[in-house]
């Protein structure tokens, strides 16, 4: 007990943690991040919902997805909104997209000793207005990418963008080189068919996919046309914009 | 302290090695940290089984048997399982149920606390399982956790509430939630008969559902009672019904000789 | 020198076992068998048997078959589907077929139901489990329609409707609310459909389509892939490489056609060609 009143530990057993199964994924674009998350939850081989986002918008500019032990997820998203309304407080701003990433490492060393077991990935607009994506690991280690995957299908959905992002092991055509960024339709594609083909052939990927999707200021959101039932969320009319774009996935 | 190099800087429960970092006769004898089990904190004592809740067209209904197991001892046969929380809300626990107890004088507290204030204020379901999500969320990272998992349904403001948390702070929402054996066996009818249908779905469809759930769960769920409470959270408030008896038929059992080969 | 020992004795072989432990022990467990993660059912109806079953098979998280087949073939009027380990299903209940059509030869009777039962749980037993197959097994002979469910440890159970596998109890579920005696046919399908349709939305280890098999005294109906209501979607792009995206270092061209002269010895002494027919 608390107070030590048993000599010995008794025979018992809570483990604090649990995996509910999942995948989220972000794209950066040369002025653009996509950042999507399947949204079913998962225990063991029960489904427990088949609705529970896994992405979170964070300011008009910034989104964060959060993958591993749900109660741990909900908890830190809960936490950084809240140190980002503290921040809006002082400071009459948003927090820049750096600033989070960093606010975001910080949060997650701080509990090094008993971490929350999630993996984070942040995307949104840097302040000079490129599309950016940040992944951390559960204690705080982080990194500004192109791409990431991560969750339960990470090791099939990470080697496709590794071959359709960043070309890897492939020759460019003669006298041309490998696009930098791709375009959004092209980005979109290849998030809804990562998806698809993780549902395929990982059990705890389904049922429903959100994507969010933040263009920089000025910048045409185009491809998004095609997409039909993309929603904006932006708050503000000549601000960055945000959308977002549901699918269903198979349920089985 | 462990004094083996080749652990260090390694996860604390990483059981295997995916990318084989080391060869492998100097890879360590592999353990699980949490495997002894941690300190304080207890195991369930007296149980109750299956909460099952559904939404339907005028709010929310929650069944729950009144069976509280004594390991597989029968122990107590007239437990409420079933809690209303204010006028707008009810809990049904299954799992310890001295950790409910202590769940409802908390609940109960506060509902008090925040009538005396006078004002005019009061706890919907939304605040209640936000509260209920945070003080389970609390007591696991204590490593001491409430040895339940609940459901938190209600109806206010013309909208319907219904959630789940347990004793690791995991919450979700859904049209039809079970606990314990009803996430195996009632889950499936459910969502066949409510997910989608909610709109639809009359009161007196919602209770033959509930009804015939947890019959399924008499027939396959050891720990289960034949006599169960019905909770309806509508525009009209909380109602918490009396004891319902199932009925029951065994006389598939008439024609089976043995379990292989007998024949007499 | 001494050869290598070429005999190789009957059933298990467990040269491996010291090693595999060691390994084990060193946090490199022994590789995942593909496992039927499963839904299986059989149910009584008015004129036989009815078997259903799902068609994922996976290892750990991971789908290893989308569309595989558990509804295994033992006699021309017995059935057995398996969950578990794939391998052990199939080699368990392949070996029982053998063993019921030399049976059946030397008996000169249709095989019954009973037979390949005690068959398969005596033989289950002497493993102690460590084969792990979990069956259902039904049939119709000249007893009539009967069906099992047989576990890994050998112990069977006989009632008129039965579920195997992680899927089971959502599968029961179904049964325990709606199964009736003496179905007709096309009701008690469509209720082995909802059961394994229970199974394949809602627990993870089941998946993709729904195989049914209808066994009556006269007849034998495997129906695979009787609902199919997991087809795999469109995909946005299509993902062919430009001709040459794969670098290399050297390139070498050998012919693959051996050419060979052949001379042709005739006329020496007698003129008749060689028969080779």
């Amino acid at each position: 007990m608390p107070d030590g009143s048993f000599a010995h530990p008794q025979q018992r057993q809570f483990n604090p943690y649990s995996d509910n199964g999942g995948t989220i994924l972000a794209i950066a674009g040369a002025d653009f991040t996509v950042i999507a998350g399947d949204t079913r939850q998962s225990e063991g081989y029960s489904i427990q919902t088949r609705y529970a986002p896994k992405v979170f918008r964070l300011t008009d500019r910034a989104v964060l997805a959060v993958n591993g032990f749900a109660a741990d997820g909900n908890m830190f998203v809960k936490k950084v909104k809240q140190r980002l309304e503290w921040y809006r407080h002082a400071h009459a701003k948003d927090m820049p997209l750096r600033a989070i990433a960093r606010l975001i490492q910080t949060m997650l060393y701080a509990q090094r000793f008993f971490p929350y077991y999630v993996y984070n990935i942040l995307g949104g607009i840097e302040e000079d207005g490129t599309g950016a994506v940040y992944s951390f690991d559960p204690v705080g280690s982080y990194e500004r990418e192109a791409c990431r995957a991560a969750g339960a299908a990470q090791s099939l959905v990470q080697p496709f963008l590794d071959n359709q992002i960043y070309f890897k092991n492939q020759k460019a055509a003669p006298g041309t080189t490998h696009p930098a960024h791709l375009p959004l339709s092209d980005v979109l594609s290849i998030v809804i068919d990562s998806f698809t083909s993780a549902t395929e052939r990982h059990i705890e990927v389904g049922d429903g996919l959100e994507i969010y999707v933040v263009v920089a200021q000025g910048r045409s959101p185009q491809g998004l046309d095609a997409f039909r039932g993309a929603q904006e969320l932006s708050t503000q009319p000549n601000g960055d914009r945000m959308f977002i774009i549901r699918r269903e996935l198979k349920k089985d | 302290m462990d004094h083996f190099p080749t652990n260090w800087g390694r996860p604390r429960n990483d059981a295997f090695d995916p990318y084989g970092t080391y060869p492998i006769h100097q890879r360590p004898a592999v353990k699980d940290n949490f495997a002894e089990g941690v300190q304080h904190t207890q195991q369930p004592i007296v149980t109750g089984t299956s909460v099952l809740a559904i939404q339907y067209k005028d709010g929310i209904m929650m069944a729950a048997d009144n069976l509280a197991s004594y390991g597989s001892l029968a122990r107590f046969k007239d437990v409420r399982r079933l809690h209303a929380v204010g006028t707008s809300t009810v809990i049904g626990a299954s799992g310890d149920m001295s950790d409910f107890q202590a769940i409802q004088s908390i609940l109960d507290d506060l509902v008090i606390d925040e009538f005396t204030h006078g004002d005019g204020h009061d706890l919907g379901p939304a605040e209640v399982h936000e509260y209920l999500s945070r003080v389970m969320y609390a007591r696991r990272s204590k490593m001491n956790p409430l040895w339940n998992s609940l459901l938190v349904g209600g109806f206010r403001d013309g909208k319907r509430f219904l959630s789940y948390v347990d004793l690791l702070g995991t919450t979700y929402s859904a049209p039809s939630i079970a606990t314990g054996y009803g996430a195996y066996i009632a889950i499936p009818l459910l969502r066949a008969a409510v997910d989608g249908k909610q709109d639809q779905l009359t009161e007196e469809a919602a209770k033959s559902i509930l009804h015939e759930c947890m019959r399924v769960l008499f027939y396959r769920d050891a720990r289960s009672l034949d006599k169960y409470q019905l909770a309806i959270v509508s525009e009209a408030g909380v109602q918490i019904s009396d004891q319902i008896q199932l009925d029951t038929t065994w006389n598939f059992a008439e024609g089976i000789r043995g379990y292989g080969a007998q024949t007499q | 020198m001494a050869t290598a020992s070429v005999y190789s004795g009957p059933g298990f072989d467990f040269t491996n076992e010291v090693r595999n432990n060691f390994l084990t022990d060193r946090g490199i467990p022994l590789p995942k068998a593909t496992s039927t993660g499963t839904t299986i059912v059989g149910c009584l109806f008015k004129d036989g048997i009815i078997l259903g079953a799902d068609t994922r098979a996976t290892e750990g998280p991971i789908v290893a078959d989308k569309n595989c087949e558990k509804i295994h073939y033992i006699t021309d009027n017995i059935r057995c589907c398996g969950a578990g380990t794939a391998a052990d299903t199939e080699f368990t209940t392949a070996l029982i077929s053998s063993n019921m059509e030399l049976h059946a030869l030397s008996t000169g009777r249709k095989p019954r139901v009973v037979t390949a039962m005690t068959m398969l749980k005596q033989m289950l037993f002497r493993y102690q489990g460590h084969i792990g197959a979990a069956l259902v097994l039904g049939g119709v002979d000249v007893t009539g329609p009967q069906l099992f469910t047989i576990h890994p440890h050998g112990s069977t159970d006989k009632l008129p409707y039965v579920t195997m596998g992680s899927g089971s109890l959502a599968a029961m579920a179904v049964f325990e609310a709606q199964w009736k005696p003496n179905m007709e046919r096309a009701e008690a399908l469509d209720l082995v459909c909802a059961a394994i349709s229970a199974g394949i939305f809602n627990d993870l280890g089941s998946g993709s389509n729904v195989d049914a098999c209808v066994i009556t005294a006269s007849h034998t109906e495997m129906l695979r892939n009787f609902v199919k209501p997991n087809e795999r979607v469109q995909k946005e792009r299509s993902y062919t490489f430009r001709r040459g995206t794969t670098e290399w270092k050297k390139e070498e061209i050998r012919a693959l056609v051996v050419e060979e002269d052949i001379t042709h010895i005739t006329g020496r002494g007698t003129e008749e060609a060689m028969d080779t027919s």
